[in-house]
This record gives C-alpha cells, structure tokens and sequence, in this order.
C-alpha cells in the first residue's frame, strides 16, 4: 500500500502529463505534433521491428544508433585520457599552467560548433571529424577539472609520501590521483553531456549515418513521427549515459567521506 | 619573470607553431590559413559594420536567454528545493527533459519557429535552464538546518526565511549555475544560428563564410571573435562571484 502511494506520488503527474498530450495532439491533428502513442508505434516500427537473431533490433537502429554511440564513446573516452594526463602535468608543475593557461582559458571558451567547418576541410565529413569536435570541446571542463584536483592535493600527504620516498609514479597513481577523482569525476560528467549535444551538431552538420544526420532526413522528409521519437531516443541515450556514470563514481568514490562535490548537474 | 609574461609567452608560441604548421605545406594553406592572414582579417572585422550587427545579434540574443533562465530557474529552484512533495511529484518529469540534448530540438525549432531570434532563445533558454535549477535546489539542500531553525524560532516567517538566510546561503551555487548556463546558451546560440542560417549572427556569419567560396580565413577569424566573447563573459562572471561572494568560503568548480 505505502509502495503504491510512493510510486504514484512520483509518477502520477508525469502520467497525467503524457495523457494531456496524448489528448490534446490527438484533438488538434496537428501535423507537427504527433501524439506520444503515435510516436512509440513509429519507434517500435522503426528500431524494434527486427528479425529475433538480432535481437528484434532493425538494420536502421543497429547502423545509426551504433555509428553515433560509438563516436560518443570514442571522443568521450579520448578526452578523458587526454584530459586527466595533460592536467596532472599542469596542475603538479610550478609554471607550466602559467604559460597555457591564458590559451586555454580563450580556447576553452570558443563555442565548438563554429569550428565545425574547418574541421570538415582539414579532415572531410566522416567519423574521424566528429570524434575530433568532440575531443575538441569536451576535454577542457576534464581537463580543468583535473587540474583543480591534482592541486588539493594535502599538505599532510605531500609530507608523508615525502618523508617515505615513495618513488614518483606511485605518488601520481597512488596520492594525487586518488584525491583528485571527486573533482575529475564532476569534469567527467559535464563532459559526457556535453559529448551528446556535439556527436548531434557535427551529425545534423556533416554526416552520412548516426542519430542527428536521421533527425535532419527526417525534417527534410517531414516525417514527424520518426523525428519526435528521434529527439525521445536521444533523451532516453543521455538518462542512461549519465546514470551508468553515476553507478560507476558512486563504486570509484565509495571510499570518500563525502560526495559534496560530486552533485553538480549540467543540461545541454 | 610575472606570470602574464608567461601567458603572452604561451599565446605567442602557439601563434608561432599555427603560422609553421599552416606554411610547412601538411595542409593547403587555403584550408588553414596562418595566424597573420585570420589575424588581419580579425582587425579588418571589427571595422566591418554588417558583421559588429551580427556580433550584437548573437550577443543580445544570448543576454536575453540567459535572463529569461535566470528568471525561470531561480524561483522554480527555490520552490523545488522547499517544498519537498512538489519535487517528488515532478522528478520524473524533469528527469525526462533534462537529458534531452537541446541541439536536437534544432530541427523542429526550425520546423515550428524559423530561424529567426525566437528560435535561438528558447533552444538557449532550454539548455541554460537546468544547471541553475539544479545549482539552486542543491544549494537549498546544503543550508545549514541551524540557521533555519534559528531563523524560525526567532519568529521569522516562511517568506523572510526564504530571502534573509536560505537565498544567502544558495547565492554561491546559484552563481556556480548561472556561469555554466552562461557558457551553454553562448553555445546554443552559435550553434543554432550556425545550423538554421538565414538569420544574422556570429553563426551564419561563420556558415555564410564556409560554404560556397570556402573562406576559412573568415571563418577562423569569427571563431576568434566567438571565443573573445566566450572569454569575456567566463572573465566578467568570475570577477562577479569573486567579488560579490568573497565571504562565501566555497570554492568555485571550474568547468
């Protein structure tokens, strides 16, 4: 009973929601708002409608949504690489970040999307070019990020890893590393969103495949339907994206006193 | 030697390293031009009346969303972070929206709006709207309850609660919000500009330069004059909440 009342205490007004939508579009007829029944019929049809050895998955979900995950994936997991090794150089030496720092804080600032088109004449349409605007623009809050952490590193540590002699790269792995995650898990997430929104804008720009060159074919096609499930996918994408990182930092941070940091949100 | 000495030593060097790379005949130079071509047509720009009109359009249009966000998301923060059962009833909601890239609400904004400035402002006030939100409803998770109920057994009543301890104590995180919505919108702005055309703005300046004849000097050149922008307004921000909140002790997150 105390479940119940819970459960629909959270979804009672998102159902409703969906029902007043549902009637609403099903009472205007409005050709570019389908109702959401009509949207998850287009859905089903579209991705799930495959034969059972692939796994009810059409050739159409495997390409486009594989093809995009795997650009995501890739720029995602390149930034965080680049991201963490470049910002433990800087933030652990003296001067280095003084001589970048003004440089990154203006090419950090740079809406990426402009750059799409040099990177399309310097590396033509194609995955290559996607990955690279994604590393482009999502490397700078890791690599900040990084940065801010490596520095708060304790006195106290410094000393005792001092006064042991622990040899250099322990004391990367195993002092500075270790204290900076809260800070390079925030970075990481604000990343992973942010990677989402450039994987669709370098998609709807230069693309022959992937979720964001289908939503731009079908606009041109004025299917709605198959648009509108389109933008759902890529909201039901970044939920489960972002919740997998969260399983993943609560299991990295378990060991912390406290998370306070680890809470900021970041919507793209 | 000062640290700004450093920093102009850094810029200078990367300048130096383009200028090489774009003449050391890797990539055509058309494609890639050297730092002294985009650089003189940097300064030639800012002489350029039609492009300081598309300058003010982005700029507007991104003061504009930005303000409308703060608008939205200050108030609906703050009702979601006290009154508890509102943000229970609406979590699913929010969690469904969230997610949603904005940029791929470019295609129907197009669809529905055109590309004219409404276009650009509700897809910028749709991305910049959740990190103040959610900046907001943590803040008032983190006030310590002491002060609340110090607040309340002086007899203060919900409203004066609200504005004299809780909207204190948020103003860092709330500030924390604002300046990533302000990088997102500046983001969303360009970006829809850049993909729906036809209107004015950094964004179809930039997409007008590199299609057809290909100016990639043009281009890189409007994508200094971009990051200029985004600079200054990441610069005015900090001294902002540097300035107005030295007392908080919380320290900024730098993204």
């Amino acid at each position: 009973m105390n479940k119940t009342r819970g459960f629909l205490r959270q979804w009672l007004v998102f159902i409703i929601v969906v029902l007043l939508w549902e009637l609403v579009t099903r009472l205007a007829q409005h050709p570019f708002f389908p109702s959401p029944s009509q949207i998850l019929a287009t859905a089903g049809r579209k991705w799930f409608s495959g034969p059972p050895q692939s796994l009810f998955l059409t050739t159409e979900a495997t390409g486009d949504l594989l093809a995009s995950l795997g650009r995501v994936a890739l720029g995602w997991v390149l930034a965080a690489v680049i991201g963490v090794a470049l910002g433990t150089l800087l933030g652990r030496s003296r001067h280095l970040l003084d001589f970048v720092g003004p440089l990154m804080a203006f090419m950090r600032a740079i809406p990426s999307p402009v750059l799409v088109p040099v990177f399309i004449v310097l590396l033509g349409i194609g995955s290559s070019m996607q990955i690279t605007v994604i590393v482009f623009s999502v490397v700078w809050p890791i690599l900040l990020n990084t940065v801010d952490g490596v520095r708060s590193v304790d006195q106290v540590k410094i000393d005792t890893a001092r006064s042991f002699r622990i040899p250099r790269a322990q004391w990367i792995t195993g002092v500075v590393l270790p204290a900076a995650t809260p800070k390079i898990f925030a970075g990481l997430r604000v990343s992973l969103s942010l990677s989402l929104v450039l994987m669709v804008v370098s998609e709807l720009v230069g693309s022959t495949n992937g979720i964001g060159y289908q939503l731009m074919f079908d606009q041109r096609q004025f299917d709605f339907p198959a648009m509108w499930a389109g933008i759902v996918l890529l909201g039901v994408l970044g939920y489960v994206l972002n919740t997998l990182l969260l399983v993943v930092e609560r299991r990295a941070l378990s060991w912390q006193p406290s998370q306070a940091s680890a809470d900021q949100v970041v919507g793209g | 030697m000062t640290r700004t000495l450093r920093g102009l030593l850094g810029l200078l060097g990367f300048l130096l390293l383009w200028e090489a790379f774009s003449r050391s005949g890797l990539v055509d130079p058309q494609y890639f031009p050297p730092p002294t071509v985009v650089l003189t047509r940097f300064v030639e720009l800012l002489g350029d009346p039609s492009f300081l009109l598309d300058l003010i359009a982005s700029v507007l249009a991104w003061a504009i969303a930005l303000g409308i966000s703060i608008a939205i998301a200050v108030p609906a923060g703050l009702l979601l972070g006290s009154v508890r059962s509102i943000r229970v009833a609406t979590r699913a909601i929010i969690e469904f929206l969230r997610p949603i890239p904005s940029v791929a609400l470019i295609p129907l904004a197009i669809v529905l709006v055109g590309s004219g400035p409404e276009t650009k402002i509700t897809l910028a006030v749709y991305a910049a709207v959740w990190p103040i939100l959610f900046n907001t409803i943590y803040a008032l998770d983190e006030v310590d309850p002491v002060m609340v109920d110090t607040a309340r057994s002086f007899g203060f009543g919900r409203a004066r609660t609200m504005f004299t301890v809780l909207l204190p104590n948020a103003a860092p995180f709330v500030l924390t919000g604002i300046r990533m919505s302000a990088s997102v919108a500046l983001i969303l702005v360009v970006s829809t500009e850049f993909l729906a055309g036809g209107g004015s703005g950094l964004g179809s300046f930039v997409l007008d330069a590199s299609t057809g004849a290909g100016r990639m000097d043009l281009v890189l050149a409007g994508t200094i004059v971009a990051g200029i922008v985004g600079y200054l307004i990441n610069e005015a921000l900090e001294t902002v909440h540097k300035r107005g909140l030295a007392w908080s002790a919380i320290d900024r997150e730098a993204v």
